[in-house]
């Protein structure tokens, strides 16, 4: 293809638009209906995420559970085989789901239902798709399939959630085509601590490129995308914004109300709770007290009713990171 | 100046917000408590999961407060889950029956999900009485099956796989739209809730 060829294709694709334009146009002073029905567009995909913003996302494992899930007020489940704990403590591979427990989730429950794909495994997402699924985790949590190259979510139509524990995996993802961003932590811990380390390193450099917006140091930008592997474009947005350009929910060891209310206050958007909940001798009523110290994280007397709504005693054990050797780690999978 | 309350207890507030701020005149402000209601001209229940707002509204004593205010004429605009929060009846389209709580301040039945699960959620233009053309993004929609006066409803759509169903209806002082113009930013429909505030 000559040089002129490329002109020539560009000027008939301004022209394309134009032309559309003064279609559309036309139509509207005909009074007509413009847009046809238009299914899973970016927009659709990126508008549904929003909609989750200030709730709590339930692990659950079948029916009952997602039912105690939507009675507490989560606004969403996620179906899961085992939770992150049993998986840890299980071994083996962990896979996506039994289809035929999602499906039944799906038909008790009113709320969206979401469900994790291993890192890779474009045909257990695509199984997903097909049987109506709202969401995908494509979650480190199951045995990666391929670490080196995730799904290319923009082929779905179905939105997708990925997990990071820095702005540069992040940011990663969602040129992938992720609709939704979470903190890795270390799952099936009950233990928030990677949660909040992986939140603050995500909010440093956020804050970072923002400031080399603010003082005009594009250049700095342009390094920082170069050296961190990530779509320049995608970095100078963070920094236009001074956040993530996608929703970023705080995952992996969200035990208690507290737990959830501090990763509000770190700027999460939301919660995912994994075993937190179902690993808990108080389920019903944790479930609830966490969703009531999310929406009111920034106030304390609420957090402390919703505290006071679970015994620490119920609490899940936990598992303290430190002993942990490094091939139990999780969020290690798939950069 | 008028003074909009976005209820912000779950959903997409900060989208309404934002687009609030936009418009020359309205002062936006979050709802979470009580207080926080105090001296607005008017009220938007966002989008969100509607099962966990209307948890929330009635947990804290909100709902009190937001049907005494209803009553005595306040404009309350609900988009999506906001407009099944308004409606007196709701079901689901696959569940049937839910027993979800509703501040039931619209004569209005809505059917959650009816256009399916969010596979099947869309974009598209429809037409809006007194409002116009209007594209909205129908997210996990809930569709307007029947009204009863004073409310009626003011829009529709016709869907290639379920038909002509309602996405808008008016009674007195509110507007339940089943679809989000703060996700394709449509400043129309804000304009005319807006002209629903008595100076």
């Amino acid at each position: 293809m000559k040089l002129v060829d490329s002109y020539v294709f560009l000027e008939r694709l301004r022209e394309l638009i134009y032309e559309l334009l003064e279609f559309r146009d036309r139509i509207r002073e005909a009074g007509g209906e413009v847009l046809p029905i238009r299914t899973g567009t970016p927009l659709v995909k990126y508008g549904f995420i929003s909609m989750f913003k200030g709730g709590v996302i339930m692990d659950v494992t079948n029916e009952k559970q997602a039912e105690i899930a939507e009675e507490a007020g989560a606004v969403g489940v996620m179906v899961l085989d085992k939770l992150p704990y049993d998986v840890r403590m299980a071994g083996g591979v962990a896979r996506t789901a039994d289809l035929n427990v999602i499906t039944g989730v799906m038909n008790v429950i009113t709320i969206p239902v979401s469900a994790k794909c291993r890192i890779g495994h474009v045909e257990e997402a695509r199984l997903l798709e097909e049987i109506g699924v709202d969401l995908i985790d494509e979650s480190e949590v199951l045995t990666p399939v391929d670490e080196k190259s995730h799904i290319n979510k923009w082929v779905f139509k179905v939105p997708f959630v990925n997990g990071a524990r820095s702005l540069q995996e992040a940011l990663r993802r969602i040129y992938e085509g992720a609709s939704m961003i979470r903190t890795k932590g270390e799952p099936g811990t009950g233990n928030v601590a990677e949660a909040v380390r992986h939140m603050k390193i995500v909010n440093r450099d956020i804050a970072m490129l923002r400031g080399y917006y603010l003082s005009g140091d594009l250049e700095a930008i342009w390094l920082y995308a170069k050296e961190n592997k990530v779509a320049y474009e995608l970095a100078l947005l963070t920094a236009r914004l001074g956040r993530l350009p996608v929703v970023n929910f705080a995952a992996g060891g969200i035990a208690t109300p507290a737990d959830a209310a501090l990763m509000m206050w770190l700027g999460s958007d939301g919660v995912f709770v994994g075993s937190g909940i179902f690993k808990s001798s108080d389920p019903e009523s944790r479930a609830r007290a966490i969703v009531l110290a999310t929406t009111y994280y920034d106030d304390p007397e609420v957090v402390v009713e919703a505290q006071r709504m679970v015994s620490e005693k119920a609490s899940m054990m936990g598992i303290d990171v430190r002993t942990l050797k490094p091939e139990q780690l999780m969020q290690v999978r798939g950069e | 100046m008028v003074k909009v309350g976005v209820l912000a207890l779950q959903g997409d507030f900060l989208e309404h917000i934002q687009i609030l701020r936009e418009i020359e005149g309205v002062e936006p402000v979050a709802v979470k408590r009580i207080d926080d209601l105090k001296g607005v001209d008017a009220l938007v229940i966002p989008g969100g999961e509607s099962t966990t707002i209307g948890l929330l509204l009635s947990s804290r004593g909100l709902d009190t407060k937001v049907v005494e205010l209803a009553e005595k004429g306040l404009p309350i605009m609900g988009t999506c889950a906001g407009a099944i929060l308004l409606a007196a009846k709701v079901a689901d389209r696959v569940v049937g029956e839910t027993n979800q709580f509703t501040l039931k301040l619209m004569n209005i039945e809505v059917v959650r999900n009816i256009f399916g699960r969010q596979r099947d959620s869309f974009i598209s233009t429809v037409r809006v009485e007194n409002i116009g053309l209007v594209k909205g993004a129908f997210i996990r929609a809930p569709g307007i099956k029947s009204a009863w006066p004073p409310a009626r409803v003011t829009g529709y759509i016709n869907h290639p796989s379920i038909g002509e169903i309602g996405v808008a209806a008016e009674q007195n002082n509110m507007l339940a739209l089943t679809f989000h113009p703060e996700i394709t930013g449509e400043k129309g429909v804000y304009k005319y809730f807006l002209s629903f505030i008595k100076r």
